[in-house]
């Protein structure tokens, strides 16, 4: 589990994060949602070490990461894996080298253990025959997931995704949502998501964290965020007069009285 | 006040590159790697231009002396002296500013902008360890080979020039090269050697590791920084003539 109390971040005397405070838990996806500039990204930087919060505490299944000196972060951060929103692959390698890098760096393993290794998270992410491209040859679903293999090849405890879904279609989401639930509860690891796709907040949301304008807003889950009466997330979360009709009919399914609606429905239509 | 900020900044840059690897085998793979990059790849226009270097200087030379008194082995004196105090080391750093120094700060750049960098901090390796460490000692080890090479074409190309457009024999040319010849000459240009090849990475190094921004912003530290190295290296020229000579 990672607690975070109070954190606080600015940059040139402006405030963009204000004392943050949530927990989020093992074996869930935890979302941080909310809009452009609301602080998510800086939130979950802070969280991974690669900005230093102003205030406030961040304590990873008790230890405080915050307090530790560089060496013990970097040896922190080799229980992190981190999917960033450009996947962030390195370009000269191929996507075997790339998944192969961080086992490379930190592990004692023998070539063939490694690659057997390789061709395990490969074979997670169905990325199976990749083994070879690079990352100007591959589909931008792909690059997601080789992101994936690469954050999960050292066995993480935490997860972090930037915006897993940015710039992929609502099919290639969906599998990216699928592979992140899957992996959080199959290796029951701590996952932590930022994103403002509302499909991937109903679907995978078991801890959903709204921020607005640096703040923490609202907190609960996927069931509780339809029933919920905050206007700025139901501004935020039902923007479209398509997702409010979404909404209703969740409120209606998750309430038990869709059938009902829909016996009406046919009733009305003949 | 920002050059002072940019200073220190450089200096941390610097401190933070010595810590303990995270693997040896790797960092070592990194270094030989950049020796090729650095070295390798830059043979083709060290030798390029140090052989026109030498051609023109043997040319000019001769255009100048007009004096019948003047022995023309000194021409060939005058193009040994001038290649290796000048031409070969300085010339050729000024040129690999441009290429090495470009190459280095855009790739940097690019990694930073990608968040390809922060990926290998969230896996726990000190970037400017792994990164620009490597860049800073392969330019140690090769830069100075690269002059060597470039003293010795720059003089075979001006003695070929010679030669070949009847201005001064090969056999007068040998005998200018080995007389009042100062070996002296020879250290102090390995000297500036090392001097400027730690100024083309570390500098277009710092320039590319702390880009802010996108495409644009790469284009301009690139600029930047070989416009600083260029600018570095002739002031260091300049202090190293004043003080080593």
């Amino acid at each position: 589990m990672i607690s975070i109390t109070n954190i606080a971040k600015g940059f040139s005397d402006k405030p963009v994060i204000e004392g943050v405070s949530a927990e989020f838990e093992t074996g869930k996806c935890n979302l941080i949602i909310g809009a452009s500039g609301s602080g998510k990204t800086v939130l979950m930087k802070c969280l991974v070490g690669l900005i230093t919060p102003d205030a406030g505490e961040i304590m990873y299944d008790g230890e405080n990461f915050s307090h530790m000196n560089d060496e013990a972060k970097k040896i922190m951060r080799r229980k992190i894996g981190m999917l960033f929103q450009g996947s962030a692959l390195f370009d000269s390698k191929t996507v075997e080298q790339n998944i192969m890098f961080p086992l490379d760096m930190f592990s004692h393993d023998t070539r063939a253990e490694k690659q057997k290794r390789v061709d395990m998270v490969l074979d997670r992410v169905n990325l199976n025959g990749a083994h070879k491209k690079f990352p100007a040859e591959i589909s931008g679903g792909m690059k997601k997931r080789v992101g994936i293999a690469r954050s999960i090849v050292l066995n993480p405890q935490y997860l972090f995704c930037d915006e897993p879904n940015s710039g992929l279609d609502p099919q290639t989401s969906l599998v990216i949502d699928k592979l992140i639930r899957e992996i959080t509860t199959e290796y029951n690891i701590t996952t932590v998501i930022n994103t403002h796709d509302m499909n991937s907040v109903m679907e995978i949301g078991d801890r959903i964290l709204y921020m607005y304008q640096g703040k923490k807003e609202w907190e609960g889950n996927s069931k509780e965020i339809i029933f919920s009466k905050n206007e700025k997330l139901n501004s935020f979360i039902f923007a479209s007069d398509f997702l409010k009709d979404a909404k209703d009919m969740r409120m209606l399914e998750v309430s038990g009285k869709i059938d009902e609606k829909r016996n009406m429905d046919q009733l009305l239509n003949g | 006040m920002k050059i002072f900020t940019r200073f220190g900044e450089f200096i941390l840059m610097l401190k933070g590159m010595f810590t303990k690897p995270e693997n040896w085998r790797m960092y070592w793979k990194e270094l030989m790697h950049q020796c090729v990059e650095l070295g390798i790849g830059s043979l083709g226009i060290v030798s390029i231009v140090s052989v026109f270097i030498g051609a023109v200087s043997t040319l000019q030379t001769a255009y100048q002396f007009i004096s019948p008194i003047i022995p023309r082995s000194v021409i060939a004196q005058i193009v040994r002296d001038t290649v290796i105090l000048e031409f070969a080391p300085t010339i050729t750093c000024v040129v690999l500013a441009g290429v090495v120094g470009s190459k280095i700060s855009s790739e940097l750049g690019n990694m930073r902008v990608s968040e390809q960098i922060d990926a290998l901090e969230i896996m726990g390796i000190n970037t400017k360890a792994y990164l620009v460490l490597p860049k800073i000692l392969a330019a140690l080890i090769t830069i100075p080979l690269l002059v060597i090479l470039a003293m010795t074409l720059g003089i075979w190309g001006g003695r070929f020039v010679g030669e070949v457009t009847g201005i001064l024999p090969h056999e007068v040319f040998d005998r200018g090269l080995v007389e009042a010849f100062v070996p002296y000459n020879v250290k102090f240009a390995l000297v500036k050697a090392y001097t400027f090849a730690f100024i083309i990475t570390a500098i277009p190094a710092y320039f590319g590791y702390n880009v802010k921004g996108g495409a644009l912003e790469i284009g301009r530290a690139s600029t930047t920084a070989v416009v600083s190295s260029c600018i570095i290296i002739l002031l260091a020229d300049y202090v190293l003539a004043a003080v080593l000579l």
